[in-house]
């Protein structure tokens, strides 16, 4: 009980981090009608940014502060440089493009940091375990993921919904025509908005590099599940790519935890040794297919287009 | 030159006879010649590189056929090069090394696999089917990183390649190069009588206006699904191929981001053109291996190119060879 507990958390912590590599990407698709495959990439900088500040300054939080203004400023740098040309392209030319973008990015951080991997290693003040439920102990640093997330979130959803900038990404994620119609900067809004997905991503990157990994292509594996999460949750909904992120995360970490042993109770030991890696691999994709096949608009689909 | 020209044109199609077909002409005369060029310089490598581009080059036609000509954009791809190299493996591994037995069952597995994936993909549309196909490709990855009889992640050496019983002996490297050679043809001619007959009016009908050709009274799930399945035996049968040049076949060779090398090289060489995705698997995988040679770092300079190619070269390369945007 107390394992299930445990892996519900961890669940929720890949989850939230997913949400926020979903949020930016489903925003940049839902508003400018962008595949970013790029994503991943700002991903891995935000990572990379954080361990050279981190190291730089000798601070994790400063460390961290400064490679989220790092990751928003590249994002935004990127957005005028290379994929303005590609707006009301179709997106074959935005797989192409961005596609491009990955290899280049990828080759950079190798020159920039060279083929291995770097660490970011956390203040020792994280390094504790808390009790959560009798019995249970916890890694603190992926308490403060999960929480840090959730505080991010529900900023997100001030600001799309309480702001006017909020108003603004809500009605070009409907109807981009009319709000560059009714006079609104809508580049300025674009730099923005792919910023704001910029830095998110670069959150993500930075928050679990501590405890996963910081090394080129990193960003690949995650973006597929960033794409299937806002699948699922609808293009263009950040409601959506929470519910989403948390339904995926789940899957993803109690199938892998859960399914060997259950498949073991029902078939021969061997044949559930064999297909449990792969069925938990692939649990998330068939859930995809899945709602692909019944609700192709996903959970929480934004536009009505 | 007119003159020249002129004369050509009684022997020789005249839509053949401009810069483009110039350009695929030569193409294939230099592809024809590489053996010569390794026995001349006995540069063996130069026939493992160039082998490896004619199979690739028939894996982007296969796609190219439901890309370009059908308007599916398929990111899942390189799930049927899998499983074509690994039906060739498995089969291999358990004892079954004649060829007859082998590619036959490569190509019937992927036409299989194509029909359950196309049966639940064709459902959906735009960046949706994007989306699910490359679910199924990273399915199929996963599956093959399961099967720890079959070399899980570190993929499987194949000892032997497919054996012809003396109709052809693919372990002469020439002769394998020119079978490839051969099979690429074969499978452009596939796709252009496809193209160019009522099935291939019907596919590039639904990829302009789906509802038209249904209101039309054609049953355009069941024509695109026919195209998909073709498509993917033809991919398998690349994979097969593959399996046999490199002596191996792993998970590797599916992940997502080979379909999108696939993907770079048929949009490279301008969608919906027969020779297109062979002149954009030559250009993408010679510029690979030119660069390679020339810089650590051919990323920084193969990355901008594809971005200035997305945005510029609308068309791909045969697109800029007939002056403007083809659709």
């Amino acid at each position: 009980m107390l394992y299930f507990i445990e892996q519900c958390l961890n669940g929720v912590q890949l989850g939230m981090l997913l949400f926020l590599l979903a949020a930016g990407l489903t925003l940049i698709f839902g508003i400018m009608d962008l595949v970013n495959l790029a994503h991943g990439s700002l991903y891995m900088l935000g990572a990379y940014f954080a361990a050279t500040f981190a190291d730089l300054t000798g601070s994790f939080i400063l460390g961290a502060v400064l490679a989220l203004i790092a990751s928003a400023i590249a994002g935004m740098a990127l957005e005028v440089i290379a994929i303005r040309p590609l707006y009301g392209r179709n997106h074959l030319d935005h797989v192409l493009g961005t596609f491009g973008l990955i290899l280049f990015f990828n080759e950079l951080v190798r020159l920039i940091w060279g083929p291995a991997g770097l660490t970011l290693s956390l203040p020792s003040e994280m390094l504790v375990a808390v009790q959560i439920v009798p019995g249970l102990y916890y890694p603190l640093y992926r308490l403060v993921i999960i929480l840090v997330a959730l505080a991010v979130a529900a900023l997100l959803y001030i600001v799309v919904m309480r702001t006017r900038l909020g108003m603004l990404i809500r009605a070009g994620a409907s109807n981009r025509e009319m709000v560059g119609a009714l006079g609104i900067n809508i580049k300025l809004l674009y730099t923005l908005v792919f910023g704001l997905g910029a830095a998110l991503a670069g959150f993500a990157g930075l928050m679990q590099a501590p405890i996963l990994t910081v090394q080129i292509g990193m960003g690949e594996n995650i973006l597929i599940l960033a794409f299937v999460v806002i699948v699922i949750g609808g293009i263009g909904s950040i409601r959506g790519a929470f519910v989403a992120s948390l339904i995926v995360g789940l899957i993803d970490t109690l199938g892998r935890a859960f399914l060997p042993d259950l498949l073991r109770a029902v078939l021969s030991t061997n044949a559930a040794l064999t297909l449990a890696p792969a069925l938990s691999s692939m649990s998330i994709y068939m859930l995809m297919a899945a709602i692909l096949v019944i609700r192709p608009e996903g959970l929480f689909p934004a536009a009505s287009r | 030159m007119k003159a020249a020209r002129e004369f050509a044109g009684r022997f020789i199609p005249a839509s053949w006879l401009n810069p483009r077909g110039y350009l695929t002409a030569a193409m294939l005369a230099g592809l024809a010649l590489v053996p010569a060029y390794v026995v001349a310089t006995g540069d063996s490598f130069a026939l493992t590189l160039f082998t490896r581009v004619l199979i690739l080059a028939l894996a982007a036609v296969s796609l190219n056929l439901i890309m370009g000509y059908g308007g599916m954009v398929s990111f899942g791809h390189a799930a049927y090069l899998g499983v074509g190299g690994y039906a060739v493996g498995i089969l291999w591994r358990e004892g079954v090394t004649s060829g007859f037995v082998q590619w036959p069952v490569a190509v019937a597995i992927s036409a299989l696999f194509a029909l359950v994936v196309g049966a639940l993909s064709l459902r959906t549309r735009g960046v949706y089917f994007i989306m699910i196909t490359l679910a199924f490709a990273q399915m199929v990855y996963y599956v093959a990183q399961g099967l720890d009889r079959y070399g899980g992640d570190d993929g499987l050496t194949i000892g032997n390649r497919s054996s012809f019983s003396g109709l052809i002996d693919i372990n002469n490297n020439t002769l394998f190069y020119y079978l490839c050679f051969a099979l690429l043809l074969g499978g452009v001619y596939l796709v252009s009588r496809l193209v160019n007959s009522r099935f291939g009016l019907v596919i590039q009908g639904s990829r302009s206006n789906e509802r038209r050709m249904r209101a039309l009274g054609f049953a355009t799930f069941r024509y695109r699904l026919v195209c998909f399945v073709i498509a993917g035996a033809l991919c398998g049968l690349a994979g097969a191929l593959l399996a046999n040049h490199t002596n191996f076949i792993s998970p590797a060779i599916m992940y997502w981001t080979r379909s999108g090398d696939l993907m770079v090289m048929v949009i490279l060489g301008g969608l919906g053109s027969l020779f297109g995705p062979v002149i954009g698997a030559v250009t993408y995988l010679l510029l690979e291996e030119a660069l390679s040679r020339v810089t650590e770092y051919s990323g920084l300079v193969i990355g901008p190119a594809l971005l200035l190619v997305a945005i510029y070269l609308r068309g791909g390369i045969e697109g800029l060879l007939a002056g403007g945007r083809r659709d």
